[in-house]
């Protein structure tokens, strides 16, 4: 069973949400997501100040195996993107809800939308059969 | 490696291996009424024999004339061992090599072929070839809008004087895929694009600019200075080359300060016969930094476990069989035959001899241009320099007398009329290392008995 660390926020796509202090959040892949795609190679991730729909495709994380679009949990405008993941996209493996993270934005407001709380995803993966 | 269809055996084996009766049973998901039972239109196969006497019949009616077009396609000389060596059994496929484990030499070419084409073209690296140099175009372009992060307008800026087929053939193939294309008239004066023409689009969100050298009038360009103009204003330089002037002129990864972006090309000039327009290959090379946005094939050199060299095909991972709908193209190796071909070609010729090839060409380019310009109501139209290929006009319609001088076996040049109505009676003509001085003489003395006899008459 991977982690799912209880104070986040997750996607039915395999996308975590974590709430920071100043008011914006922070976006990752799970993982679960980037133990299936294996050693990443590569992410793409998007510019700053790039507004975001909820469920648009914001990024792409690349494998050795596998490409896949990261789709926005909450809309918003990007206020940052990991630097360090053009020359270290491993960090992803290794530090999935920590370092490895994508991007952050802020939350355009209105409905948070349907985010899965920790046991929700957990139960998720399970019917997955993970 | 051997390209061995399976046999009915193997098929046998391998439907009773997944319970399946027949192949047709395979297709059952799609709905009976969507299929198509009867080819009506479709003749019936030929065998070996009969298609032979069908492309020799074909063939028959392009007879042998004396051939002064250029336009896109270049009649050069190809060494006797190139075909010998790319028509070998083990070359003989255009098939995409999937198997690195059985398909290392082909591999090997490709390798080989990616770094001369990236080394003639000042680039970082080369793909496994396009289709030919017009899709080529097409497919930078939608590269560009991936790549220009910046943008958001997908504008591309296309010269007129760029080929008039490739145009078409980009705004076909992109154009429905919300790229834009504008137009930057040329310089009427120089027959070329002028960087204070692109004043124009000053503060205006443009993707790429799109640069052919030589142009499709033969004429040099300014790349250096609208390189430049692009760069400063973060608008991707999209280059369109012919790969025999490289080895005369600067290539583009040297343009301007920071040089272009992204390199395309015709590759039929490197050892592929004009064949009656086709098959033909082009090529595409980038910087690093664009290499994930690069549609096509790409193989790499890596170490196999034992530590020795081996080659495989790379980056995969943005191309249709993982990505699916979202990738970056549609796009194989089809060429591989052109493309082993051209590589045999540049080894044989290397950058001495490929030089050589372009010098002669310019040289007998100039003699042309020379003879005709002496025949009465001809002459010159832009006195800008030019590689292999010039403007002239006539002071009359141009049909007429391509038909008349066809009559007499020559293939006087490219009626510009169609595409480029502005330039009255224009005639594009071509001359490369394959003409001799006779036979331009013959040309101009021909052009001059048909003038003479079109104003007698």
């Amino acid at each position: 069973m991977s982690q799912v660390p209880a104070d986040l926020q997750y996607t039915k796509s395999h996308e975590w949400v974590r709430k920071l202090d100043d008011g914006t959040v922070e976006i990752g892949i799970t993982d679960h997501a980037q133990h299936a795609l294996g050693d990443l190679v590569f992410a793409e991730v998007p510019d700053k100040g790039r507004v975001l729909a909820a469920g648009e495709a914001c990024a792409v994380v690349e494998s050795v195996k596998a490409a896949s679009d990261v789709y926005c949990p909450v809309a918003g405008e990007v206020t940052a993107a990991n630097p360090e993941l053009a020359r270290t996209p491993e960090l992803i493996n290794q530090d999935a809800f920590g370092r490895g993270w994508l991007l952050r934005l802020k939350p355009a407001g209105g409905a948070a939308g349907a985010l899965l709380s920790a046991t929700e995803y957990e139960a998720l993966l399970r019917a997955e059969g993970s | 490696m051997a390209f061995i269809p399976h046999t009915e055996a193997d098929v046998a084996e391998m439907l009773a291996a997944i319970g399946v009766a027949s192949i047709d049973q395979l297709f059952d998901e799609i709905p009976a009424s969507l299929r198509v039972r009867s080819l009506a239109g479709i003749p019936d196969a030929l065998n070996e024999m009969q298609i032979g006497k069908l492309m020799s019949a074909r063939a028959e009616t392009d007879g042998r004339p004396l051939c002064f077009i250029g336009a896109g396609a270049y009649e050069h000389h190809i060494p006797a061992a190139v075909w010998a060596v790319a028509t070998r059994g083990e070359f003989y496929s255009a098939y995409t090599p999937y198997q690195a484990e059985a398909s290392q030499g082909t591999l090997q070419v490709i390798y080989e072929y990616q770094t001369m084409i990236a080394s003639l073209t000042g680039m970082e690296v080369a793909n496994a070839s396009l289709y030919d140099g017009a899709s080529a175009l097409a497919e930078a372009c939608l590269m560009a809008v991936r790549a220009n992060r910046k943008s958001k307008a997908q504008r591309v800026l296309v010269p007129r004087c760029v080929h008039p087929h490739y145009r078409k053939v980009a705004s076909a193939a992109a154009g429905n895929q919300a790229v834009r294309f504008e137009e930057v008239p040329y310089s009427a004066a120089e027959g070329r694009t002028l960087a204070s023409t692109l004043a124009r689009f000053e503060g205006q969100d443009i993707t790429a600019l799109v640069i052919q050298q030589p142009n499709f009038f033969g004429v040099l360009e300014e790349v250096d200075a609208l390189t430049n103009w692009a760069r400063e204003r973060n608008i991707l330089v999209i280059a369109v080359v012919n790969p025999t002037s490289l080895a005369l002129l600067k290539p583009p990864g040297e343009w301007g300060a920071g040089g272009a972006d992204i390199v395309v090309g015709e590759g039929q000039p490197l050892g592929v016969p004009l064949c009656s327009g086709g098959p033909y290959f082009g090529f595409m090379t980038t910087r690093m930094t664009h290499v994930r946005q690069m549609p096509g094939r790409l193989v790499g050199r890596t170490v196999d476990t034992s530590g020795r060299d081996g080659f495989t095909l790379t980056l995969q991972a943005r191309e249709q069989h993982i990505r699916r709908a979202r990738a970056t193209s549609n796009i194989c190796t089809n060429q591989g035959l052109l493309v082993t071909a051209a590589t045999i070609y540049m080894s044989l010729m290397g950058p001495q001899g490929l030089l050589r090839v372009a010098q002669a060409s310019h040289a007998r380019a100039s003699e042309l241009v020379a003879a005709l310009t002496r025949v009465p109501g001809v002459r010159n139209v832009f006195p800008s320099p030019y590689f292999h290929e010039s403007v002239v006009a006539l002071d009359r319609p141009v049909a007429p007398v391509l038909q008349r001088l066809a009559d007499r076996g020559i293939l006087a040049g490219f009626d510009l009329t169609e595409h480029y109505p502005e330039l009255g009676h224009a005639l594009l003509v071509c001359a490369t290392e394959t003409k001799t001085s006779a036979e331009i003489e013959r040309y101009a003395n021909a052009l001059g008995d048909v003038m003479k006899a079109a104003r007698a008459a």
